[in-house]
């Protein structure tokens, strides 16, 4: 299906509505992850209001696509994009960490409607979309499942774990997706532990691998849809992305993996967001 | 004496009684779970035969998933199966699973409260020739400390096989011992068997010993050769360790008021520390533990490393004098 122009618009728009979420839910909470979220919020646009086939009205739809949430430390940029899908109430996302919430530090499934597992230690979503993957093979079901996973768990071995197990498989009806922003907590991934080359080791456990901006919402549908098309193995999408985008003091800063803005950051950073990063002069709503 | 509502085995004190691995139970359980739900489904980490998961394998081949030696990913592959409605059974040896999967199983199966059942073969020191690294001593007091998570620990082939079924069942996280080396069938198909509720095996008012998995056996023994010196001694099987069965217990323990435990793990965490968490907060008693003393197994024949490890119904016959002693003081 071919996106027109205003679709494209539409879904940016939403992006940006999820990223000042984002900034909005960690200065409510005062902890947090700040870079990760930013990133990865085109992406998750592009899966909440376009790609994934399901119904916010009916969370246990049992047609619905998955979506795994890997690194679940990224889950404000999940949560503003389910209230702003209609899962949960809008202004829920302030409670984000609090005692209580139903938006706990990391998603665990049942606390909220539209959380698939529960994730935050890291290398073990790939493994658990696998196992989905497997089981809807078994009951010839339709749906997709959509694991979404950071850089810097392919330190893990259970990620590699998982990956072999796919390809032995030839899980077609599962699309794996590397936020590739370059950071985890303590530096830069290639000076903590180098990943390169990407795409030839997925390749070589027998993934189609894609290569993709991560903030381009043609492309980002496009592999999605191109993912969807390959039925003889797994998809990998690698998408480049930039940690913190949108706020540009906190682009690819990897000091903003891991904290949340104060007051006068988060003032700046909705600024930057509402004003486009100056693109137009005046804040909108 | 034997309590006639248990239905144990007519030949329980026979020298030449029937011996059966508990794994053997479980993979005959697995494929009637199998036949009764088509939603169970079973997964291995390269240890399909020596875990008695074949039969399940051969005769439901698009149910079984071969994972490899990869026992993080064997948890959490079947966590994902459990998210997409399946009943998953994982099988290995249980210093892989639960051993080396611990964070695995807390997070992906217990937090999520999937209903994976977890199958860890080759448990205590009768694993044998095998050594320290093979016998898994400290599994149950690691499952134990998990919300959500079930834990058995059958007396023998038979129990197990039930166990395995009533797991299927049962919409939670499960934990199951089992033991590699052939051990004493004491139970028959009528011997009353449910999740969380443990069973007078031997009825006695002097001490009541508390044992699970292939000790029950030897408190039986045990507690047949007290019954010569005049003491008489209740014999409970205490098949679930969590739930742990709390009426059976301190019923014992009031009417006894001298609880001997028996297990083949650590001294610390196992049934011992359950029985102790509950007494001692409910009904002090003398107590004595009897398991392994903080230490690893070793190469040995299964007998002579029972004997080594002071798992044997002498040793339990000792305790049994030690805390009448204490409670008659």
């Amino acid at each position: 299906m071919t996106l027109t122009a205003q679709d494209i618009q539409r879904l940016e728009e939403k992006a940006n509505l999820i990223r000042q979420a984002i900034i909005k839910m960690l200065l409510e909470a005062g902890s947090g992850h700040s870079a990760g979220p930013l990133g990865m919020a085109d992406i998750f646009a592009a899966l909440y209001f376009h790609i994934l086939n399901h119904d916010p009205a009916k969370p246990d739809w049992s047609e619905r696509d998955r979506l795994v949430l890997s690194n679940g430390h990224i889950c404000p940029v999940l949560y503003a994009s389910l209230a702003h899908a209609g899962y949960f109430p809008l202004s829920e996302l302030l409670t984000l960490r609090k005692l209580g919430s139903r938006l706990q530090g990391h998603p665990h499934r049942g606390a909220l409607p539209g959380l698939e597992t529960t994730s935050g230690p890291l290398g073990s979503g790939l493994s658990q979309a696998v196992g989905m993957a497997l089981a809807g093979r078994i009951d010839k079901a339709k749906w997709q499942v959509i694991c979404l996973m950071s850089d810097g768990e392919q330190d893990a071995g259970n990620t590699w774990e998982a990956v072999m197990l796919a390809g032995k498989n030839k899980l077609h009806n599962l699309t794996a997706l590397i936020d590739r922003n370059n950071i985890q907590i303590d530096g830069f991934t290639e000076d903590i532990m180098p990943l390169e080359n990407l795409r030839a080791k997925y390749e070589a456990f027998n993934f189609h691998v894609l290569e993709i901006d991560g903030h381009n919402m043609q492309e980002i549908i496009d592999a999605f849809n191109g993912a969807k098309a390959i039925f003889e193995k797994p998809t990998l999408i690698i998408a480049h992305t930039i940690p913190g985008k949108g706020v540009d003091f906190m682009e690819g800063k990897f000091e903003w993996h891991g904290k949340p803005p104060n007051k006068e950051e988060a003032k700046l950073a909705l600024h930057e967001l509402r004003t486009l990063q100056g693109k137009i002069k005046s804040e909108h709503q | 004496m034997i309590n006639q509502n248990a239905y144990l085995n007519p030949k329980l004190f026979d020298p030449d009684i029937e011996q059966v691995p508990s794994r053997n139970g479980y993979g005959e359980g697995l494929v009637l779970a199998a036949e009764e739900n088509e939603q169970v489904v079973a997964l291995c980490a390269d240890l399909t035969e020596s875990t008695r998961t074949q039969a399940f394998a051969e005769k439901f081949p698009e149910r079984f998933i071969e994972i490899g030696v990869a026992e993080q990913n064997l948890a959490t592959v079947a966590a994902g199966m459990a998210l997409g409605g399946k009943v998953p059974f994982i099988s290995s040896y249980a210093t892989f699973s639960p051993g080396r999967n611990w964070e695995q199983i807390r997070t992906t199966i217990c937090y999520n409260d999937v209903p994976v059942k977890i199958v860890g073969s080759h448990a205590g020191v009768t694993v044998g020739p095998d050594g320290a690294t093979h016998q898994a001593l400290e599994d149950m007091a690691i499952m134990r400390s998990l919300p959500n998570m079930v834990v058995i620990s059958p007396a023998d082939t038979i129990e197990a096989r039930k166990a395995t079924l009533a797991m299927a069942q049962l919409a939670k996280p499960c934990y199951i011992r089992l033991s590699r080396d052939k051990t004493p069938v004491i139970t028959t198909a009528q011997t009353p068997f449910q999740i969380g509720k443990a069973e007078v095996f031997y009825e006695g008012k002097d001490v009541a010993v508390i044992a699970t998995g292939q000790m029950v056996y030897r408190a039986l023994l045990s507690a047949k050769e007290m019954q010569m010196h005049k003491i008489s001694v209740r014999v409970i099987n205490c098949h679930t360790i969590k739930p742990l069965d709390k009426n059976t217990i301190l019923k014992a323990a009031e009417n006894c008021r001298a609880v001997v435990t028996v297990e083949e793990h650590q001294v610390t965490g196992g049934l011992g520390g359950a029985v102790a968490e509950l007494l001692s907060q409910n009904f002090p008693v003398p107590l004595k533990i009897i398991g392994v003393q903080d230490q690893f197994g070793e190469s040995g024949e299964p007998n002579e490393l029972l004997e080594k490890f002071g798992l044997t119904k002498e040793v339990i016959g000792k305790a049994i004098t030690t805390v009448l002693r204490m409670k008659n003081r």
